[in-house]
């Protein structure tokens, strides 16, 4: 079997609104998915019980053939697994080079004994200068990560992602507040990640950029699986259409 | 060296060390203990015990050392159980548990406390030097802990635990170790505190106590080794040096820290900071 990312019958609820209501789905090593759905469907909770930030009511989230439901989520990153949040969560105090120098000293972080017995960080730093320029964040490694805009941490959020060294990336809307230009280039960054191997899961509302990078689509409507396939056949799906048409897709706004 | 300058500067060390070990608590690790007084009893309590026992020094530090770090890791494992607000009161609730238990322990010498415990035969001079020592000690490690990963990675937990976790550190098992290293010092501050008066009641690691410890760490700066080091030296001379400091203890600590978060939260260290910055922009 060569998923690398499986859930069976995940569903979770909060009070009345059942957010995520059984998906089952399988992602193939190397597959490049974009998970699409109207706002409230339920996407960034599922991209959360895959992270372990949430733990479903029900279902089983298997990562690489383990069964990881009970782990807690710095457990999954260990076994591979990275994501960026939506609402972006730098670690504001710190400088920019500094978040993804701690995301690439994962080898030691993930132990305190290791931990405390290092001290150098030349070979993260080096590498982590790599990945600010790999996403376009090259001479901004001094300032404090809270003093960037935006459109800046939302490529902090994907050069920590990628300073795990994962073997699946869950980016939840990582377009959404760049402009045209940096939109276009954090695209291109995503489908580079895509050709080193990575397997990518991509959640985004901006439809013609997911249609023209995306291998599969899976699309999320109240919490359900509502399409799942080949982009274009999806998007020709009658459901698919209505839902979108009905659900206010067109818009967004962050948060 | 007056036998007045010996006992003074025995202190100091004491309180640094203890001022230091909060500090990697609440300092690096961002979870606030308004407890410490408790950890630094039990490793007292358990120093005099064992001097009692064995009166072999190394053996009572080592009781010390454990018996903080014990209750520390059981604390430990609350924060993990509840939310950072919730862990001040929750420490602030072992603190009183504690001094509330000890005394009713007549094993424990009760309200009277313990007096009588055997010398460690090195002399007031002897101890003071032994205190300074592993105060030093204690200094170099939060500076080595501080530049390690672990410092590294206890700086993000405390900034932000969730985002920790999404980069694959543990936060749980750091907590935890924060809480193990920090309340493991207390309990060494306390079997020091043991040698150093012969004679401890529960009154000396009450909850004022540790809000005074905690006074240290915030008026010398969150985080900094050197000004919580600073902070240290200083509030324990003041009351020394300033008679009213000493009668209106409570007032005039409450009121510096009250206004240290309002004015300069970033403390003493940050203080000298923003002054070198200047300095160097000047
Ligand atoms: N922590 C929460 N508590 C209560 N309801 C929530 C919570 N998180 C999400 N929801 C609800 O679950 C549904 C799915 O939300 P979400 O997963 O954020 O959707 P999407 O990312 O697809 O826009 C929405 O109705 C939302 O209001
Ligand atoms: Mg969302």
């Amino acid at each position: 079997m060569s998923a690398v990312l499986q859930l069976d019958d995940v569903a979770i609820r909060f009070g009345g609104v059942q957010a995520v209501g059984g998906v089952s789905c399988a992602v193939e090593a190397g597959d490049f998915v974009g998970l699409i759905g109207p706002n409230g469907a339920g996407k960034t909770t599922l991209i959360r019980i895959i992270a372990g930030l949430l733990r479903p009511d029900r279902g089983k989230v298997i990562l690489g053939g383990i069964d990881v439901t009970g782990d807690p989520t710095s457990a999954r990153v260990r076994c591979g697994l990275a994501l960026t949040h939506q609402i972006v969560r730098p670690f504001r105090e710190m400088t920019v080079l500094d978040n993804v120098v701690l995301a690439a000293g994962i080898g030691y972080t993930s132990e305190p004994l290791r931990a405390l017995l290092h001290v150098s960080r030349r070979r993260e730093s080096e590498r982590a200068a790599a990945i600010l320029a790999s996403v376009g964040l090259a001479g901004t490694e001094r300032k404090l990560a809270g003093a960037l805009p935006l459109g800046q941490l939302k490529r902090l959020e994907l050069a920590r992602a990628l300073a795990v060294s994962p073997k699946v990336v869950l980016l939840d809307e990582p377009l959404a507040g760049l402009n045209h230009t940096e939109a276009s280039k954090q695209v291109e960054t995503i489908s580079e990640v895509h050709q080193r191997g990575i397997t990518v899961v991509l959640v985004e509302h901006n439809l013609e950029e997911v249609m023209r990078i995306c291998r599969r689509l899976i699309v999320l409507n109240n919490g359900i699986v509502i399409g799942d396939g080949e982009p274009r056949e999806v998007m020709a799906d009658p459901v698919v259409h209505d839902a979108y048409v009905g659900g206010g897709m067109v818009t967004h706004a962050e948060a | 060296m007056s036998a007045y300058t010996i006992s003074i500067v025995s202190i100091i060390g004491i309180n640094v060390i203890l001022a230091v070990s909060l500090n990697m608590i609440s300092g690096f690790c961002g979870q606030i203990s308004l407890g410490h007084g408790a950890f630094f009893g039990a490793g007292a309590y358990a120093a005099a015990l064992a001097m009692f026992a064995t009166a072999n020094v190394p053996l009572a530090v080592v009781a010390g050392v454990i018996a903080g770090s014990l209750l520390g890791i059981i604390v430990g494992f609350a924060s993990l159980r509840v939310r950072s607000d919730f862990l001040a009161v929750t420490t602030i609730g072992i603190n009183f548990l504690f001094v509330g238990f000890v005394r009713k322990q007549s094993w424990l010498g009760g309200e009277m406390g313990i007096s009588g415990i055997p010398p460690t035969g090195l002399g007031a001079a002897g101890n003071m030097v032994m205190i300074l020592l592993m105060a030093c000690a204690t200094v170099a490690l939060s500076l080595y802990v501080s530049r390690s990963w672990m410092g590294f990675a206890f700086r993000a937990v405390g900034e932000d635990e969730q985002a920790a976790t999404t980069l694959g550190i543990g936060a749980g098992a750091y907590k935890l170790a924060a809480f193990g290293i920090g309340t493991a010092l207390a309990g060494l501050a306390g079997a020091l505190y043991t040698f150093f008066t012969q004679f401890i009641t529960v009154d000396a690691f009450d909850f004022i106590f540790s809000v005074m410890l905690m006074a240290m760490v915030v008026i010398g700066g969150i985080g900094s080794t050197w000004g919580v080091v600073t902070a240290a030296v200083g509030l324990t001379l003041l009351p020394e040096a300033i008679r009213f400091v000493n009668d209106y203890r409570l007032l005039v600590f409450g009121g510096m820290l009250v206004l240290v978060i309002r004015l300069a939260p970033g403390g003493l260290a940050g203080l000298t900071r923003n002054l070198f910055d200047r300095v160097r922009q000047a």
